[in-house]
């Protein structure tokens, strides 16, 4: 079925399928008249079925059928002897048509539908599956309505999994085999069946199934399919958890009225907080929904009636998100709080799959309130941020500070039991690393390398959660490297795990973090205060992440990269400073993490490919413009032309915007962004009055 | 011979071309020829088709073989007054088999089946689905008189009675318990790598200097371990010798052969829908392929006469060539061309020295061989070697029983789904080439001491078995116990199927002769047919150059074949 070349048609073959058309367009004539006028005779049907056996891929004559069975079904005068009689001749009728097309949606629809009407013999089907599974084992039609069948004579998940792996003997080159014993598993797994209790005791037998798959054959793609299922199926923990925390426990939270630095906090957690509220971040291992002022507990010496409205920070606007924010008004008085925040006592936190948040967790921290000392002046002159090499230097830093970087230990404490019920997790891993380096050791693999490359970063994230070093972040970076070069064609999806795992042996301990970051030019003098700033440009970056430990963070460079996407980015609650610039996004959607960042004041998104396409590959993720009235403050054409910039730039608060060296960037769009945002004060450095 | 029945004359007289003996290249040529319209008599003494390449029924395996063991008398003396224009040489039976050795250590149960067991005098022997024999028999249109059934499995076994799957596919690689990840990943790309230089992929070509290197040495070169080599020398490519030790190596494979031999192997599995593996035996044992030529052959116009005895042949006097033949019934049949079966030995004119031009032949009555003996063993036993099998075959390498063993021993189980036995038994073929028959029988034992429990021999005949005595009371008994239930073996300890009979034999090896007169080869040490039926064509080619062996006549034979239901399963 599969693998075979394709044959020019010979002239006499043309011929035949003119004549073949020409008596399809007469039947499909006749039969659509039939079918307007709802006629249901025995021969009209009869049509139909001769048309489908052509052409089984007419949706209309299957759904006239589906009309006519229900006519039939309705006569006064039906009996369950016409009934039967009825279904059987669909039933054949389905068979036919299969065997002209076995791939045809429509026919493999109409079967089903059939026999959820019930009234027919389930297990001609499992013969007929048999047969069709014979001639072609891969036809995901053929699974999909097995699973269909399945379900329906109540057959048990075991006897279906006992087929995939009888299926998979024959030919273990076999993807819808691996998926659909993938899905059985997960769903053994769910129901916690005999035998199926944990993964504990089933995925180690699944390595070892599927190892003799790959080392028999690496070529073959359909095992390492399954492999990667495995390996997901190892690293996720079905219960979420709470990995990180702005701010992170046991911290010193400096709120100031204005950026004027007194020099005694640390740069760190000294945050401006001129809305009156500070955020609240909560950064889950998975995506979680449920998260509201009934599952997160919060105690502080101050607005103790205030209700907390937690927000999901996904693009997507769903109500599930990885991250989530809350604000908190800032205490009003100079004394010094303490709040304690618990989070996942009652159990309404669930991932999407349903599993609860199930380990309870709480941190706390301090807040030292900064008076304000308003000085109009130097509030209103918007200073102009140049992300010059110049205007930054290394930053030292003084013995007692410490980047907040969340301190997992006293979250973890309450999770301890999670973590020795993870032993088993590591070293499966471990048992992955070294069976895959053995392959490797015979021979050059293009998949066993990358297969490498992700257990060992798996091994080291799930061995080292609280470890200052990734073990093996060179060796996977090699792998990357390399990958680079073997295999040009997907050199973007390596360099992506390259920038990934890049960033994150950046971010793994504080020593490393602090070589990248900077303090902007004379602290004193400036405007913005003296927040750090972290430098991550020049890393020929194509995707950032790591987010968890970035949480603190104010000012970011990510200038000089390779990035295309922001995505993740949301979760930077904190962020005051952005410079992408010299990066390669490519549209103003792309940007639309930033639409969250409600603190964002400067931006700098010069020298990209904004505007390069005239077709916006991401636009169809943002909603569109048609479904909104707000918009009214522009024209009409400037709102159709412009609509992307309207959706981005509408409700940041930025006082500084870089977007010059962009194809959009011209004059006319430059005045529309000035209308867009009142508040701004420089466009590509110009003074704005 | 008083007990001959009257012969019927037959007529005509004279023929194209005469075959003494029905074994199976003889009955390729008489079809072939009769192909290829020439008037073709075959003739063989025995009362059944296929000479030594037939299956007979137990009651008569022993009275042939021991027909077959021992020079018989001399033939009568022929008068030579009737004719003047024609020496008579006459024809006797030749001795090829030797050290027969029938035991039964269950005579009522065997006597009471003996009937039901039709057994491969010539075992063990399958077809590739892909090899020679079975293009011929497409080809020929023989296949519809033979139905064939695929071997379930072949195994490699070893000393300790362990029966280790021979992963020959890539499905078999994958399902293999025995082989690790390593050994796995190696196996496959060693079969890539023959199926990409097969397939003439030009950057997976092996190198000419490669092919003609002995195949060892390149299993060796391409880091295959021991355990690896052994599966693909002996159990896939089928080598006879020890190929690492030249100094008893009679036939080191060479890379270009080995690789062709995969090929076949390769070609073979999944050539027909219904035959999961890459060998085939026919229903009804391997007789019926002798018998499947004849009825070809038949079909085309060629006279059959069985129990028929040939005395003598008739040669000109002056010029010492063949004329024709004397039958035991005193008739003289003339032909140009004669094929002789290899049992049968010329003799000299009693009383006179040969005439010249005869003596010059001389070379060709005294037939030398130096390929040795094959020697070949079946056993019966209740119970199957290998539980839910029934029917495979198991490679004994060189060396794996013990050191001195140089030759692979196979051996071939058959139950009775292929209607050779009574339902619940099974047959083994057991045969290995060998030097004398002394090394011969320590092969074979040496199989049937790892895989059955032996018991203490009620009633052993050598070399001149007859018939069967029957058996002593206590080993009835003892039977009977094994017959009212229990199947197991009657040894608890040991768990291995109880021998209920064996016969064990050493048969000569003679090649196909092209002289004087022309000879059929004897069945050889081989697993399948194809070296019987390339002499057969070379045979074919000398007494016919001008004709074509088989004309690919009709499409109708070929048709089948692609479809892949040549042998439907019964």
């Amino acid at each position: 079925m599969h693998g075979r070349p394709r044959k020019a048609s010979k002239p006499e073959d043309e011929a035949a399928s003119t004549t073949k058309a020409q008596k399809l367009r007469a039947l499909q004539t006749q039969f659509f008249s039939f079918h307007h006028s709802k006629i249901y005779t025995k021969e009209a049907v009869e049509l139909s079925a001769k048309l489908l056996e052509i052409n089984p891929e007419s949706y209309t004559a299957w759904n006239y059928r589906k009309l006519a069975v229900e006519h039939y079904l309705s006569q006064p005068d039906c009996n369950p002897e016409t009934v039967k009689s009825v279904l059987d001749d669909e039933l054949r009728v389905v068979e036919s048509a299969l065997r002209q097309n076995f791939k045809s949606y429509g026919a493999w629809h109409h079967r089903k539908w059939v026999l959820s009407k019930g009234h027919s013999s389930v297990d001609l089907e499992l013969r007929l599956l048999d047969k069709f599974q014979k001639a072609d084992s891969r036809n995901f039609h053929a699974w999909n309505y097995r699973r269909f069948v399945a379900e329906l004579m109540n057959r048990s998940e075991k006897d279906e999994l006992k087929y995939t792996e009888d299926m998979i003997y024959t030919n273990f080159s076999n993807y819808s085999a691996w998926h659909n014993r993938s899905v059985l598993l997960s769903s053994l797994l769910e129901k916690k069946a005999e035998g199926f209790l944990s993964k504990e005791n089933l995925l180690p037998e699944e390595y070892e199934f599927i190892h003799q798959a790959i080392f028999t054959d690496p070529d073959d793609q359909s095992g390492w399919f399954y492999h990667l299922w495995l390996l997901d199926q190892t690293v996720t923990t079905d219960h979420p958890l709470l990995v990180s925390t702005w701010p992170a426990h046991g911290s010193d939270v400096f709120l100031v009225g204005d950026r004027c630095q007194n020099g005694s906090f640390s740069p760190f957690t000294t945050v401006l907080s001129d809305s009156g509220s500070f955020p609240i971040v909560l950064y889950f291992n998975q995506p979680v929904k449920g998260v509201s002022s009934s599952t997160v507990i919060i105690e502080c010496g101050f607005n103790k009636n205030e209700e907390l409205l937690w927000e999901p920070l996904s693009v997507s606007n769903s109500q599930t998100a990885q991250v989530w924010v809350a604000h908190l008004k800032c205490p009003t008085s100079e004394l010094d709080s303490s709040v304690e925040i618990s989070v996942g006592y009652s159990k309404e936190i669930v991932s999407p799959r349903g599993s609860q948040y199930s380990h309870p967790s709480t941190f706390s921290f301090k807040v030292h309130v900064q008076p304000v000392e308003r000085d109009s002046s130097r509030v209103s002159v918007a200073e102009n941020i140049l992300w010059r090499e110049e205007n930054f230097k290394v930053y030292r830093a003084q013995s007692e500070e410490s980047i907040p970087i969340p301190s997992f230990d006293q979250l973890c404490i309450k999770n301890g039991h999670e973590s020795t019920a993870s032993n088993w997790r590591t070293e499966a891993l471990a048992k992955e690393v070294e069976c895959f380096r053995e392959l490797l050791s015979l021979m050059d693999c293009k998949i066993g390398k990358l297969t490498l490359a992700r257990l060992l970063m798996a091994y080291d994230v799930m061995s080292f959660p609280f470890a200052n070093k990734l073990v093996h972040s060179e060796e996977v970076l090699e792998l990357y490297n390399d990958l680079m070069k073997l295999d040009p064609t997907h050199h973007r999806y390596y360099k992506d795990e390259h920038s990934l795992v890049l960033l994150r042996k950046m971010t793994s301990s504080e020593e490393s973090l602090l070589q990248h970051c900077f303090q902007y030019k004379d602290s004193v003098s400036s405007a913005i205060g003296n927040p750090i700033c972290l430098r991550l440009n020049n890393l020929s970056l194509s995707r950032i992440r790591a987010f968890e430990r970035l949480l603190w963070v104010q000012m970011l460079d990510l200038s000089h990269n390779e990035l295309e996407s922001i995505e993740g980015l949301e979760a930077m609650q904190l962020l005051y400073g952005l410079s992408l610039g010299n990066n390669k996004l490519r549209s103003l959607t792309a940007l639309e993490p930033l639409r969250k960042l409600k603190s964002l004041r400067v931006l700098d998104i010069s020298y990209n490919r904004i505007g390069d396409h005239s077709i916006d590959t991401t636009r169809y993720l943002c909603s569109s413009p048609l479904s909104h009235s707000v918009g009214s403050e522009l024209n009409d054409v400037a709102l159709i032309n412009y609509w992307e910039a309207f959706y981005m730039f509408k409700d940041l608060n930025l006082n500084q915007l870089d977007i010059v060296g962009n194809t959009i960037a011209d004059e006319k769009f430059k005045s529309v962004l000035v209308k867009i945002m009142p508040l701004l004060k420089r466009l590509d450095g110009e003074l704005l009055d | 011979m008083d007990d001959i029945p009257p012969y019927p004359p037959i007529d005509p007289t004279t023929f194209d071309l005469i075959v003494i003996g029905t074994g199976l290249p003889g009955s390729i040529i008489a079809a072939a020829a009769s192909t290829a319209s020439k008037s073709v008599l075959h003739i063989d003494p025995n009362p059944f088709y296929g000479s030594h390449f037939s299956s007979l029924p137990l009651a008569d395996l022993p009275s042939f073989l021991s027909s077959h063991s021992t020079s018989p008398s001399p033939p009568r003396s022929v008068s030579s007054e009737e004719h003047h224009d024609f020496s008579l040489l006459g024809l006797a039976a030749r001795p090829i088999y030797s050290s027969i050795d029938i035991s039964s250590f269950s005579p009522d149960l065997i006597d009471q089946f003996s009937r039901k067991f039709i057994l491969d005098v010539a075992g063990p022997r399958v077809f590739f689905c892909a090899d020679k024999s079975i293009e011929l028999i497409l080809n020929t249109g023989a296949n519809q008189y033979m139905e064939f059934k695929s071997i379930d499995a072949t195994f490699v076994g070893d000393s300790k009675g362990n029966l280790l799957n021979v992963p020959d596919s890539r499905a078999a690689i994958f399902k293999d318990k025995s082989l690790g990840l390593m050994e796995k990943n190696l196996l496959m790309r060693f079969f890539k790598l023959v199926q990409g230089h097969l397939a003439d992929e030009q950057d997976v070509k092996i190198s000419d200097e490669d092919l003609q290197s002995p195949f060892v040495d390149f299993l060796n070169k391409m880091g295959l371990p021991p355990k690896i080599k052994s599966f693909i020398l002996y159990a896939i490519a089928m080598a006879d010798y020890d190929q690492e030790d030249t100094g008893v190596c009679g036939d080191l494979l060479k890379t270009k052969d080995g690789i062709d031999q995969l090929a076949l192997y390769n070609a073979s599995i999944g050539r027909f829908q219904n035959a999961s593996g890459a060998l085939l035996y026919p229903i009804y044992g391997q007789g019926e392929l002798s018998q499947a030529f004849c009825r070809r052959a038949a079909v085309k116009g060629c006279v059959y006469v069985l129990r028929m005895p040939v005395s003598a042949l008739l040669v000109d006097k002056d010029t010492g060539c063949y004329k024709g033949v004397r039958l035991a019934s005193g008739q003289d049949i003339f032909s140009q061309k004669l094929i002789l079966d290899p049992t049968f030995k010329v003799t000299l004119p009693s009383g006179s020295s040969p005439s010249p031009p005869l003596q010059a032949k001389l070379p060709f009555f005294s037939p030398k061989d130096d390929r040795g003996k094959v020697v070949r063993g079946i056993c019966i036993t209740k119970t199957s070697l290998k539980p839910d099998m029934s029917n495979f075959l198991v490679v004994y390498p060189p060396r794996s029983l013990f050191p001195e063993q140089v030759t692979s021993i196979r051996l071939l189980q058959i139950a009775s789904n292929l209607a050779v036995c009574p339902p619940g038994m099974f047959v083994l073929y057991i045969s290995a080439l060998c030097n004398d028959d002394d090394q011969g029988k320590k092969l074979i034992h040496a199989v049937t001491k790892t895989l059955l429990t032996v018991p203490p021999p009620i009633n052993s005949e050598s070399s001149a078995a007859v018939q069967i005595k029957t058996a002593e009371s206590g080993c009835a008994v003892q039977d009977e116990t094994a017959e009212s239930g229990s199947t197991g073996p009657s040894d608890p300890g040991e768990g291995k199927p109880t021998l209920l009979w064996s016969a064990l034999y050493s048969q000569e090896l003679t090649l196909g002769q092209v002289d004087f007169i022309c000879s059929t080869p004897m069945p050889d040490g081989k697993l399948n047919y194809d070296d019987l039926i390339d002499a057969a064509v070379k045979l074919f080619k000398e007494i016919y150059p001008e004709d074509e062996f088989f004309p690919q006549t009709s499409s109708e034979n070929r048709e089948d074949d692609g479809d892949g239901d040549a042998f439907p399963e019964t």
